[in-house]
């Protein structure tokens, strides 16, 4: 498999759906226009934390214009289904309960009704109008908070604001410590961020008297939206059906749901299409945000920089209802490294901050942010370079993962020699600068997809899919089409489906489109190109097992002089007189991939008059397995990097001492702009995923996790400061920087509150 | 009820007429009214650029262009920068180095760096960055966006 | 025989026990065994993903196990 010759994988077609992204054509959630279209809006609780005493819908209903009003009453109440869609499995109930709150707000931004009107003005003024009376409660605004004793409790199912804990534990700790000639402990914390997808949450939804429901909208998983769907409003799956229209962003913060049941009860209610908007404002404050966290990470190493032994707490921020990445966090943390001592703790805390969802890799980048500003310390301690400390101690293949299962094929340390002997490591650094190098982590999704191919009279194909393209995976799909088949890229045809027309497919999400999906075209294409076989066998009269396959042709067995070798157009032109049109369709539930290593270079300029820092030079490197459209998977390795820059360097959630956001809005939530960045170089190393056809294992999330330890490494080297808290804007950086006498003092917390 | 204003104005070339309030903006006109839903709205405030449109020869953001303004003007937008069916140098680079990946800042995009190259046909990496910093891209990281201005600057002259 | 591992917070359920050795020639007769053993694990049990021999299956109620596999039970992870 690692030696086939490839003539479509690997190279960069132009995609597909180009075109009419570059032209404006492409329609996106908010794009979608139907007649007699009704707008809805939202009313959202002003309080972190409060008791719903009462609402009084009535003056909005009587706003001419106003055709629907809805609360929770309107939603039938739900028990705790459960849908298993990601690391914590969705809860309906939650879910529920989040779209519309019941008895309880518990976040600013917590919707409580919704209006559907002839206009989006009258919408608002209507949802303005709504009284809704709150016992205001006192609000946990951290994870400090939500922990201590006597806190305000947002939920009685569990106490002290801690849904869940979770360990890991392996050998023994304090004998490892015993052994270690040098031991590095370190608290860090990071904010809450947000993906910052640039499409904010749109839909249609439109609820037909025979009791079915249509719903387009910008989303990560259409199957998704239409089992929540049908679960929140208690019906059959086969009654919905949800077209994903092109979607603008979503990096896991679109996998869950918040407008589309609400646009269907209202368009139930008004016997109408009902299209719902958020703004900027609402994606900020009523989306899926990630956890802020706090960990504390302790590492012993010998003299000879083996690691001997590590012991961490961390506590992910859940937001209102349960569901923080902790226990991915806890894997991922020594994931990189064979560490024989260990005990991991995690805990999923609730506080009155939107509900958490998966931001690329999870739990990932807060983790390996702890794991490898304490290798770095531990390397600056030892007198050792950095990759030679990693490489010292780099999980290989055949080493047991820290959750429990052993590495398959993995290319940690080829990504890491690949980091060694790039000219960037080795290149000379100016006044003000430094350079910092980390690893990152992700371990890749499988789950469940379908695919169909089907075949053109003339020969051209069709390849459709149950997965949103979000970054080229349709042209990734054209491309195995096109190498099964042996036809060129242009004769195929991707197109992404709608849950009536594709079989269920999992989320595009969880670096698994390539992976799975792909491994389902490729075995559709398959199945298609067995059945031309049989057509041949059938116009040459001989057994399908003697015909063979290349390049696109079938060819007869050796001894039937007379038969000439039949291309895929021929074949096709004969189907209506070989047996009827020939469709290829394949599904599975893939394991999980085989996890993906990164480590990224980071060179760091910082000016000591303003604390503001440049990103001057910039590396990626990562092991994807097998690269399909090699343009795509930088773009991944490339955005990715950009995310994890902006969340060490500025992004963050500000939130005022009731809990409510303070800056909800791009030019105060601060993220990578153009002139913000430097070109990022990319390496893409090839260590085969046994378990796909190619090689492929996934590449879009790992990316997110090595610049956070890779700029605070780099900040390190520039200015002698271990930070231990993001983001590293100016403020935090000029403080400690005008606080520090010498460069060589050891880390420093800000508390935000000193700062302002 | 507000009573509605009857504005005309040029799009793309062509006469545009339409009814608006005079509250809403550019923005909503172009993607509500008259159907051209190419530009995007991703922030309503100005500060991502989803919006960027060209009004007489200006690149703004239209979501904070009141739609009574364009009474009279002219505004290019996405739709209007294809030559037909020929596709513009700008459009075509972005094809090839995979500029976009889900694309929903691609017009804003595309529309500011044309802004950019009529102003000032062969510009540095550091002004074209520059330039572009009001258009926030989440999935690229710039990187080809900002090759895909530069090769598409080189063509433009080239084919002086 | 399948060795079934279990992160070690799971143990509170187990009575401390972090690595049992079950005959079981599926992962749904293997479940039923542990449920019997430990019934607190069930809820967990319902929503983990299940490693065998290194590959992690988020759905493996029905896949077989050799006669000396290795088993791993972990949260189940998707991702974003």
């Amino acid at each position: 498999m690692t030696n086939r010759e490839f003539e479509y994988v690997g190279t960069r077609p132009v995609r597909h759906d180009g075109v009419d992204k570059v032209t404006g054509r492409a329609a996106y959630g908010a794009d979608v226009s139907l007649p007699g279209l009704l707008h809805g809006a939202v009313l959202r609780s002003p309080h972190a934390h409060a008791r719903i005493v009462s609402i009084d819908t009535s003056a909005a209903e009587a706003l001419p214009g106003v055709q629907a009003v809805v609360t929770a009453r309107d939603i039938p109440p739900n028990s705790a289904k459960v849908l298993l869609g990601g690391e914590a499995a969705l809860d309906l109930g939650d879910m529920s309960d989040c779209m519309l709150a019941r008895d309880k707000v518990l976040y600013n931004g917590h919707a409580v009704a919704a209006v559907a009107a002839t206009s989006l003005d009258i919408a608002r003024e209507a949802a303005n109008r709504i009284e809704v009376v709150y016992d205001v409660l006192p609000p946990v605004t951290g994870i400090d908070q939500a922990i201590a004793p006597g806190a305000p409790q947002l939920h009685q199912s569990f106490a002290n604001n801690v849904a869940n804990r979770m360990e890991f534990k392996r050998g023994d700790v304090e004998r490892g410590f015993g052994e270690a000639d040098v031991v590095i402990e370190r608290e860090f914390r990071t904010p809450m961020v947000h993906q910052g997808y640039i499409e904010p949450h749109a839909c249609v939804a439109r609820y037909g008297q025979d009791g079915r429901l249509t719903v387009w909208c910008t989303t990560q998983g259409p199957f998704v939206v239409r089992d929540a769907c049908a679960g929140i409003l208690g019906v059959d799956a086969a009654k919905v059906k949800v077209i994903p229209t092109e979607i603008g962003g979503g990096f896991g913060g679109k996998i869950v749901v918040y407008l589309e049941p609400l646009a269907a009860v209202l368009s139930r209610k008004a016997n109408r299409p009902v299209k719902m908007v958020m703004s900027r404002d609402e994606v900020f404050r009523a989306s899926g945000p990630t956890s802020g966290s706090k960990v504390r990470l302790k590492v012993g190493a010998k003299r000879d920089g083996t690691l001997v032994a590590a012991r961490a707490s961390l506590w992910y921020e859940a937001g209102a209802y349960r569901g923080s990445p902790a226990g991915a966090g806890a894997m991922c943390l020594l994931a990189p490294y064979r560490i024989p001592n260990f005990v991991i703790e995690a805990y999923d805390v609730v506080v009155n901050k939107p509900k958490v969802a998966a931001y690329r890799a999870p739990g990932s980048p807060m983790a390996l942010f702890a794991t490898e500003s304490v290798v770095d310390e531990i390397a600056r301690e030892l007198g050792m370079d950095p990759i030679e400390l990693r490489l010292r101690n780099a999980s290989v293949e055949g080493d047991r993962a820290p959750y429990g299962p052993v590495y398959g094929p993995i290319g940690l340390k080829q990504v890491l020699e690949a980091a060694r002997s790039h000219p960037h490591w080795k290149a000379p650094l100016g006044a003000n600068q430094g350079r910092g190098v980390a690893c990152g982590f992700w371990f890749n999704a499988g789950m469940q997809s379908s695919a169909t191919v089907t075949l053109n009279l003339d020969g051209s194909a069709a390849v459709l899919t149950g997965n949103p393209d979000i970054g080229g995976t349709r042209v990734a799909q054209a491309q195995m089409v096109a190498e099964e088949l042996g036809i060129p890229v242009e004769r195929v045809r991707p197109s992404v489906a709608d849950t009536d027309t594709a079989g269920h497919t999992d989320v595009t999400g969880g670096s698994r489109v390539c992976y799975a999906t792909g491994m389902a075209v490729i075995q559709a294409a398959g199945d298609v190109r067995d059945q031309l076989r049989a057509r041949a066998a059938q116009i040459w009269k001989v057994d399908i097992a003697s015909v063979r396959w290349k390049a696109g042709r079938a060819i007869p067995p050796s001894g039937n002089g007379s038969h000439q070798p039949l291309t895929v157009a021929e074949l096709a032109a004969q189907m209506p007189h070989t047996g009827g049109p020939i469709v290829g369709r394949a599904s599975l539930n893939a394991p999980m991939a085989g996890p993906g290593f990164g480590a990224h270079i980071c060179d760091l300029e910082v000016d000591r008059e303003t604390g503001r820092s440049t990103v001057v030079r910039y590396t990626a490197i990562q092991d994807v397995g097998k690269a399909v459209h090699p343009s795509f998977v930088e773009g991944q390795m490339q955005g990715g990097a950009a995310q994890g820059i902006g969340w060490a360097l500025n992004e963050e959630y500000i939130f005022d001492a009731g809990g409510v956001m303070e800056n909800p809005g791009f030019l105060d939530y601060r993220m990578p702009v153009a002139s913000d960045l430097p070109m990022i170089d990319t390496v893409i190393v090839e260590v085969a995923n046994p378990l796909h056809p190619y090689g492929v294992r996934g590449v879009g999330e790992v990316p997110i996790v090595p610049p956070l330890g890779a700029v605070a490494n780099a900040m390190r080297d520039a200015t002698g400061i271990r930070f231990t808290e993001l983001p590293l804007s100016p403020p935090r950086v000029l403080s400690a920087l005008l606080h520090t006498e010498s460069p060589n003092q050891s880390a420093i917390r800000i508390p935000q509150s000193a700062m302002s | 009820m507000m009573s509605k204003l009857h504005v005309e104005t040029t799009i793309n070339g062509q006469p545009v007429e339409f009814l608006c309030t005079g509250s809403e903006t550019l923005l909503d006109a172009l993607r509500n009214t008259i159907g051209l839903t190419g530009t995007k709205e991703g922030c309503a405030t100005g500060d991502c650029g989803a919006c960027s449109v060209i009004l007489n020869g200006r690149l703004v953001p239209s979501c904070l262009v009141l739609a009574p303004e364009a009474q009279g003007q002219s505004v290019t937008t996405i739709e209007g920068i294809a030559e037909g069916e020929r596709l513009h140098p700008l459009q075509q680079k972005f094809l090839e180095h995979a500029a976009l990946q889900c694309g929903i800042c691609t017009p804003g995009l595309i529309v500011a760096a044309k802004a950019l190259l009529d102003a000032k046909p062969s510009p540095s990496e550091e002004e074209t960055r520059y330039w572009l910093a009001g258009n926030l891209c989440r999935c690229t990281g710039y990187e080809k966006i900002i090759r895909a201005v530069l090769d598409a600057a080189r063509a433009g002259s080239a084919a002086l | 025989m399948a060795v079934v591992h279990f992160p070690s917070g799971w143990t509170e359920h187990t009575g401390g026990i972090e690595e049992i050795t079950i005959d079981a020639p599926r992962v749904d007769e293997l479940m039923a065994a542990l449920a019997q053993r430990f019934p607190g694990l069930i809820a967990i049990l319902e929503q983990s993903a299940v490693a065998i021999d290194g590959q992690v299956y988020h759905h493996a109620r029905y896949q077989t196990l050799r006669q000396d596999s290795e088993v791993h039970l972990l949260p189940a992870i998707s991702g974003g």
